[in-house]
């Protein structure tokens, strides 16, 4: 991400780069060389495989191959029955998020080369498992349409060509919250959400920030927006622990948006008192 | 068995906004998807939405630009009524808070892109489709509108009377992918297909893998005909390694193709003197591929994309997006080097034959979004049309579904007086299913062989037969098989520049795909999101559909919009200003032509097409 990284987001990166080239292998050593691969497999109705496992797959290295690229390679040159979602190819759909050597990753965003082998291809911690790298989402999309996830604002300008004003700081204001593609991979890296099932997560209080923050809803709707992330399981719960920010593959300054909002609800309560 | 007036096949952006009206029109409303809808891959597109929203446009000069993008075969009413929708629709995206671009004064931004006449694209950033999709999906949970999500369409329950013209469609089956379990959807109203584009009939796409043409391929069988299915367009600008798709937000914005000369071909070698990169899409894509095999590609594979010039902050404003696909996907440094870049799979033109209403031949069973061909784009599809077309037609779609009064259509469908038959072409294989055994009616299907009355039921136990036939299969052909080689012929014979022999080799290869299709099984034992079975059934589609694509450019012998032909590189108006149209009759392709409605409210005289 470039233009509006917080210093946050600036020590991580660095802190990425570190590694990257701690572990980064030289692409030109890996032509012509297979990628080793161990996969997490459970099915809970096929023999064999209702208790997890780790399988191995071999497959010929080529320039640019992501982790998506190679398991689909598994998938269809070796074994049909490893299953993964996945479908743009290119980190917006938000589907193939895993936990790739230990960290949560868009599989078609993380490059083999960068990779230390064999590469763990494991589904998202903290989810219940599906199927192979397939979790249940049903938790993490009730968290997100629990903050209440669509505009409200009653009052729009008279006529249906005339659009609503907003300022162009505005809307950058706004703008990294807006590119959150549901991948679930804060919430999974998320120690409180781990414990507390009932946190809301990162990307669901992101949500209601892309909201509280924007300028056209009005005052009164900001207000009740706090007061869904005040809750028990809101923005307390957060302890700035960064990990969500450190997987977020959209660099979405998650922890800043969620300490955000805490400034903006005690800005707001001290109104009352 | 479910129940609902109104059942929209897909969640992308076609799918909610028909969802959503149809709910505002007071239909108890559905949506079945084999994504949630947040997955959809409406939301890959980056550049924007056409709409005459500013003082010195209007929706004539829009329609204009998009009969003369289309090269003539688009239907006037179609692109008259995109034109004049398009503002209250863009407009309403904003009121639902879609974060679009802003200018100074706080009101949305717009940009030029190619072949428009003023500078109507109205954007967020380069991910306007992002939003797009996201915002709409806010306005389905808003309105509690129930969504099945990784349920997976697999067949329309349309009765078989013998004139496609009279069947109804009566609902759908899908099976659940985490369960396993195939049921009925009955629908009391309509079903709207809104499915998306068929991308993966090609093996260098901007598609998302789930792109397979499954609504086009179902209402085909069913009887709906495809209409101006060769008609596929070749994005100038996605990533040669992987086919992601840098937006033509890059060139609206100033940026400049190169070969690898260092020359500016688009001028130096005059493919579009006036408009240079910002010409029409088939005239870049065209472009680049001629510069390649003249030798002046780069590593005799591409063309270089410059937007350094552009300076870093105005990139970061409007165009960051491109930086990090650059990166992620290619490995580039767009504010430091230049872009590869080179023509790939991108858009549909043709899809399922409706008319402006989102209605098929078929009763109750409408289509909308880039499965269907209303016909908006005709030859070719004006960069920035494709999202206008999602809520304009899908919003038709929906209202029409649900009761409301849209008018009488001035589109036609399906066969009737006003089509000729195709006569003079003489196939070099036998298309369609004919001929092939069909273990568990694995192969030819047509609407469902039933009286309407417990129809539905009927269909439901089809498809579990198919389903166990598949399973309990142990050995065979693996659809990967099949759906690879499909995929290099298309890209290998029915590509940017198409001849009749190569048209003929692909159509050679499909029919092999239908034979080993006869012996595909499933290896997957597991009912439990098994994505094998999922891809074998899209795999029988991709046959289907990149059939019509082949049997579509084979026919139609002359140079038009996107698809261009050696054997005649001229527009031919005296014998194709039609629509050509497929049409499944038990298994057996027909091939007709209606003629295209170039008369609106205004007049389309077709012109030399220069940019």
């Amino acid at each position: 991400m470039r233009g509006t990284e917080s210093p946050q987001q600036e020590r991580l990166k660095e802190k990425e780069q570190g590694l990257a080239q701690e572990e980064a292998v030289d692409e030109s050593d890996l032509e012509g060389e297979t990628v080793h691969l161990k996969v997490f497999r459970y099915d809970p109705e096929v023999e064999g495989k209702q208790e997890p496992r780790f399988d191995d797959f071999y497959v010929p290295f080529e320039k640019g191959m992501t982790v998506l690229d190679a398991v689909m390679y598994a998938r269809d040159e070796f074994d049909s029955s490893l299953t993964f979602r996945h479908s743009c190819r290119q980190a917006v759909c938000g589907s193939d998020a895993f936990f790739v050597n230990g960290k949560q990753q868009l599989g078609c965003k993380t490059q083999i080369s960068e990779l230390k082998q064999p590469v763990r291809i494991e589904p998202l911690p903290h989810q219940e498992v599906v199927k192979d790298l397939v979790v249940d989402m049903d938790h993490f999309y009730d968290q997100m349409h629990a903050v209440e996830p669509y505009f409200q604002q009653e009052e729009l300008p008279d006529g249906d060509l005339e659009e609503q004003r907003q300022s162009r700081e505005n809307r950058e204001k706004v703008k990294m919250s807006t590119r959150c593609i549901w991948c679930a991979a804060c919430m999974s890296s998320c120690n409180i959400a781990a414990g507390d099932n009932e946190y809301l997560g990162p990307a669901a209080i992101n949500k209601a920030y892309r909201f509280a923050m924007d300028e056209r809803e009005d005052d009164e709707i900001k207000e009740h927006r706090l007061r869904i992330v005040e809750q028990e399981h809101g923005v307390w719960r957060c302890q700035t622990q960064f990990s969500c920010t450190d997987v977020c593959p959209k660099d979405i300054p998650l922890t800043e948006h969620i300490q955000e909002l805490k400034r903006e609800a005690v800005k707001k309560n001290l109104k009352f008192w | 068995m479910y129940e609902h007036d109104v059942i929209v096949v897909g969640a992308g952006g076609a799918g909610l906004r028909a969802a959503i009206a149809a709910h505002e029109a007071g239909a108890d409303t559905a949506i079945v998807s084999k994504l949630h809808p947040v997955r959809s891959h409406t939301g890959a597109a980056e550049g924007g939405i056409n709409a005459a929203l500013r003082e010195g446009d209007d929706w004539e000069l829009h329609a204009y630009d998009t009969m003369k993008g289309s090269d003539y075969l688009a239907d006037a009413p179609a692109a008259e009524t995109l034109a004049q929708d398009a503002p209250e629709e863009t407009i309403q995206l904003e009121h639902w808070g879609m974060p679009f671009s802003r200018e100074e004064d706080g009101r949305v931004s717009q940009r030029p892109f190619g072949g428009l006449s003023f500078p109507r694209t109205t954007y967020a950033g380069a991910e306007t489709g992002h939003h797009l999709l996201h915002v709409m999906y806010e306005q389905v949970v808003k309105r509690g509108i129930q969504v099945y999500d990784e349920w997976y369409v697999m067949n329309l329950a349309t009765d078989d009377a013998a004139d496609p013209n009279d069947r109804e469609c009566h609902g759908v089956v899908a099976y659940d992918v985490q369960s396993g379990n195939v049921e009925g959807f009955k629908a009391n109203g309509g079903v709207i297909l809104a499915t998306g584009g068929p991308g993966q009939a090609f093996d260098h796409t901007t598609n998302a893998v789930s792109c397979t043409g499954d609504g086009h391929a179902m209402a085909y069988r069913a009887g709906a005909p495809l209409e101006d299915m060769e008609f596929i367009q070749f994005h100038p600008t996605s990533l040669p390694s992987t086919g992601v798709l840098i937006s033509e937000g890059v060139r609206g914005e100033g940026g400049i193709l190169y070969n690898a000369k260092g020359e500016r071909f688009m001028f130096e070698y005059g493919y579009a003197n006036n408009s240079g990169e910002l010409a029409s899409r088939d005239v870049v894509a065209r472009a680049e591929l001629t510069e390649v095999n003249e030798g002046r590609g780069v590593n005799d594979e591409y063309v270089h994309l410059d937007m350094r010039h552009l300076g870093e902050e105005r990139i970061l404003d409007r165009l960051e997006n491109i930086l990090h696909l650059a990166e992620d996907f290619e490995g580039v440094d767009g504010l430091v080097e230049p872009m590869p870049v080179k023509p790939g799979q991108h858009y549909a033109m043709g899809g399922i034959d409706v008319d402006e209403n989102g209605q098929t031949c078929i009763n109750g069973l409408y289509a909308a979004g880039e499965s269907a061909c209303v016909s908006v784009h005709g030859g070719n599809r004006l960069g920035g049309n494709a999202l206008p077309e999602l809520i304009v037609f899908g919003k038709r779609a929906g209202r029409h579904a649900a009761g409301d009064d849209l008018g009488t259509a001035e589109i036609k469908t399906g066969y009737g007086d006003d089509v000729e038959d195709e006569t003079e072409t003489e196939l070099p294989v036998q298309p369609g299913s004919a001929g092939l055994d069909t273990p568990g009616g694995v192969a030819a299907d047509g609407g469902v062989t039933a009286e309407a009355d417990g129809l539905l039921e009927r269909a439901v136990e089809a498809e579990r037969a198919r389903v166990d036939h598949l399973m309990e299969k142990d050995d065979g052909v693996q659809h990967a098989q099949i759906r690879a080689k499909l995929q290099k012929a298309m890209t290998d014979y029915v590509n940017v520049f198409r001849t009749d022999e190569g048209i003929r080799k692909a159509l050679r290869v499909i029919r092999e795909c239908r034979e080993e299709y006869q012996d595909v099984y499933v290896d997957d034992p597991s009912r439990t999101f098994n994505t094998d079975l999922q891809q074998t059934y899209e795999t029988r589609n991709l046959i289907d559909v990149a059939e019509t694509i082949a049997l579509g450019a084979l026919v139609r012998n002359e140079f038009r919009g996107a698809h261009w032909r050696q054997e005649n590189q001229e527009r031919d108006d005296e014998n194709w200003l039609k629509h050509t149209l497929i049409s499944w009759e038990d298994g057996d392709p027909n091939i007709f032509y209606r003629p295209v409605i170039l008369e609106g409210e205004k007049t389309y005289e077709p012109k030399v097409r220069s940019y």
